[in-house]
């Protein structure tokens, strides 16, 4: 696996963070690894493991168990669209629709342990989350570490243009 | 409030007192250190590293400030948990996973005022002699935890943070640590077996009160993100002129997320229980959408159990008993404890006549069938089960005495987990089916409690039809 040098700092930084147990430092080095690559390979959890002093089970379960963490890639623009319930009040699945549409994503793959769908050109990927605490100004998404509030079907063309 | 002027359109309204949420919306207010120690931001972090930590935690017990996360427990208690005889390292975690659907206050916090945290939690830590912190923010607040981390660096550079604080002697690190995306990582022992690298699977207690067995074996106080930003302000009042603040029992201002069907959703800032819903909805969010009726209101965060708008509550009012509506009911803690219900976490949401809430109930069941950690069978089956139930009936296949089977599974579920998501999970089901039987059994077909599942059954039933069932 190529970790360039500025990931390689980040990750031991993160590590000397966790003085007392190098094992807390999973969910960080997890994140920096998902944030430069995109999603966590196989590769990446042994890496990870070897890293830490671990055993590669002890990663894969962190892995597997947050939905945080994706073992596919997502499309360039990762769209997370709040689906509990003042969101869905406010039209949330209205909004998912209409951005699937937009965008050209087909959801009907989407299962439990799957639950990311990307579109025909890899540029958007999308998935309902849960609460994502801005339940006043609802409907809202993530689209990678963008908030928006208040996106509705309506302004769902204006939030993807600003994406292309 | 004063001198302060609040951004067009995002002024409080006058009957909030704004105590956490001072700098939210401030016109002219930024993150930065400058601009928090220009408003005289760190000085009661000064002041309580001069005075004796056992001083900082009685001013807390005596303000009778009461966690704001959703259990509402004592603060000052919580932290006298610690065994007097520990001779292990104490921690200081600051639970910034708010992910309660209904609840977005801390957010606020952390992305606009990011010293007021940093300097309760320098008070705390002092208080219960804590030299390692952590602040576990959930993953899905990305910008949140970039401006801690700033906010962390300009505290060092300042000395608030680091070695030898202000001369005191006491020194601290403070780290911010992502989640992964699971509610569960809110519950505390969750959120620490979290912070140390596995899966949040919630520890059982006894044994496992952080207080004495919490990080790495070790004391663990783990705080709201709320509740430690009212330490510096009960420094800055004192215990006893906190306590005026509010109700007794119920001291001090919190935040109230309103959210659903309402004019004006968002978040005030209230004294604890000199509001009552009624206001809350009326005055303060400018009433329901116009035409519509309330129907019900959640009101702290979708685990606490419903209130159907037409109820009336027995309330103890001093020595007298009388009978309330929704509508009166003071948001306090204690008050809607006695009114079968929780503050919670102060997300109330509000729902007039046009939801069904065989929709609501489903909704709120596939989120607590998505969260559930799987540790413990009664929850990890019976939040599957209920979604699944009320997945049938709102797509139409449900039958009448699926309702009954949603409470039973409730039922087995509330007190049967290791942790209180077992209750999270089953109150919103028992409430709704107690409290809208009607609504949920219309929902549901007659004809659906023979339906044929097999092209086979499907043949047999033809010659059912033509008998009428006696």
């Amino acid at each position: 696996m190529d970790i360039p040098q500025e990931l390689d700092e980040k990750i031991t930084e993160a590590i000397s963070h966790y003085p007392v147990s190098k094992r807390s430092a999973v969910l960080p080095v997890l994140h920096l690894l998902q944030h430069h690559f995109g999603y966590i390979t196989e590769e990446g959890v042994t890496w990870t493991a070897e890293k830490l002093g671990l055993e590669p089970i002890n990663v894969l379960e962190v892995v597997t168990f947050y939905p945080g963490f994706r073992q596919k890639a997502p499309g360039k623009y990762h769209i997370r669209v709040c689906r509990t319930l003042s969101c869905a009040m406010s039209g949330s699945y209205e909004l998912m629709e209409k951005l699937c549409e937009l965008a050209d994503i087909d959801r009907d793959t989407v299962t439990h342990h799957d639950p990311i769908a990307v579109s025909k050109d890899g540029k958007f990927s999308i998935e309902f989350a849960e609460c994502l605490a801005c339940c006043g100004f609802g409907p809202v998404c993530l689209v990678n570490d963008d908030f928006h509030e208040k996106v509705s079907a309506e302004s769902a063309k204006d939030l993807l243009a600003q994406y292309s | 409030m004063g001198d302060i002027t609040y951004k067009a359109g995002r002024e409080p309204h006058p009957r909030e007192k704004r105590l956490i949420f001072r700098n939210v919306d401030r016109e002219g207010w930024d993150t930065s250190i400058d601009c928090a120690m220009k408003d005289g931001g760190y000085e009661q972090a000064k002041k309580a590293l001069t005075l004796e930590p056992k001083a900082i935690t009685d001013e807390v017990k005596t303000s009778g400030l009461r966690g704001r996360g959703g259990a509402g427990f004592p603060t000052g208690v919580k932290w006298g948990f610690i065994p007097p005889t520990n001779t292990k390292p104490v921690y200081l975690i600051c639970n910034a996973d708010e992910s309660e659907p209904g609840t977005f206050k801390d957010r606020y916090i952390l992305h606009q005022d990011p010293h007021q945290l940093i300097e309760g939690m320098i008070i705390s830590c002092y208080a219960v002699g804590a030299k390692l912190a952590y602040i576990y923010v959930r993953e899905e607040f990305p910008e949140a935890a970039k401006i801690l981390e700033k906010a962390i660096g300009e505290a060092h550079e300042k000395g608030f943070l680091g070695k030898d604080i202000q001369g005191s002697g006491f020194d601290l690190e403070i780290y911010v640590h992502r989640g992964a995306g699971a509610y569960i990582c809110g519950e505390e022992t969750g959120l620490i077996e979290s912070l140390e690298g596995k899966r949040p699977y919630p520890r059982i207690k006894p044994p496992y009160f952080p207080a004495a067995l919490g990080l790495y074996m070790s004391p663990t106080i783990v705080n709201n993100v709320e509740t430690l930003c009212h330490v510096k302000h009960i420094m800055e009042m004192g215990g006893e002129e906190y306590a005026k603040l509010g109700t007794p029992r119920n001291t001090g201002t919190r935040i109230l997320c309103v959210s659903g069907d309402v004019q004006q959703p968002g978040y005030y800032e209230v004294e604890v229980g000199k509001l009552t819903f009624g206001e809350l909805v009326n005055d303060v969010c400018g009433g329901l959408k116009s035409g519509r009726k309330l129907k019900a209101v959640i009101p702290g965060g979708s685990s606490a159990k419903v209130l159907r708008a037409d109820e009336r509550f027995k309330i103890k009012k001093g020595d007298d008993e009388v009978e309330i509506g929704v509508e009166d009911i003071p948001m306090d803690f204690d008050t809607l404890m006695a009114c079968g219900s929780m503050a919670g976490s102060g997300g109330v949401i509000v729902m007039d006549d046009s939801r069904s809430m065989t929709w609501v109930l489903n909704n709120i069941n596939n989120f607590y069938a998505h969260e559930s950690c799987g540790q413990c069978t009664p929850c990890r089956e019976g939040s599957l089960w209920m979604k699944k139930i009320t997945d049938r009936v709102v797509s139409g296949g449900g039958t009448p005495s699926d309702i009954d089977t949603l409470a039973g599974v409730a039922k087995n579920i509330d007190g049967r987990t290791i942790c209180a998501f077992g209750e999270a999970c089953s109150w919103p089901t028992s409430s709704f089916v107690a409290k809208f039987r009607d609504e949920l059994v219309a929902s549901t077909t007659e004809e659906n409690a023979g339906k044929a599942t097999t092209p086979e059954a499907a043949a047999q039933r033809r010659y059912l039809k033509a008998e009428p069932v006696a």
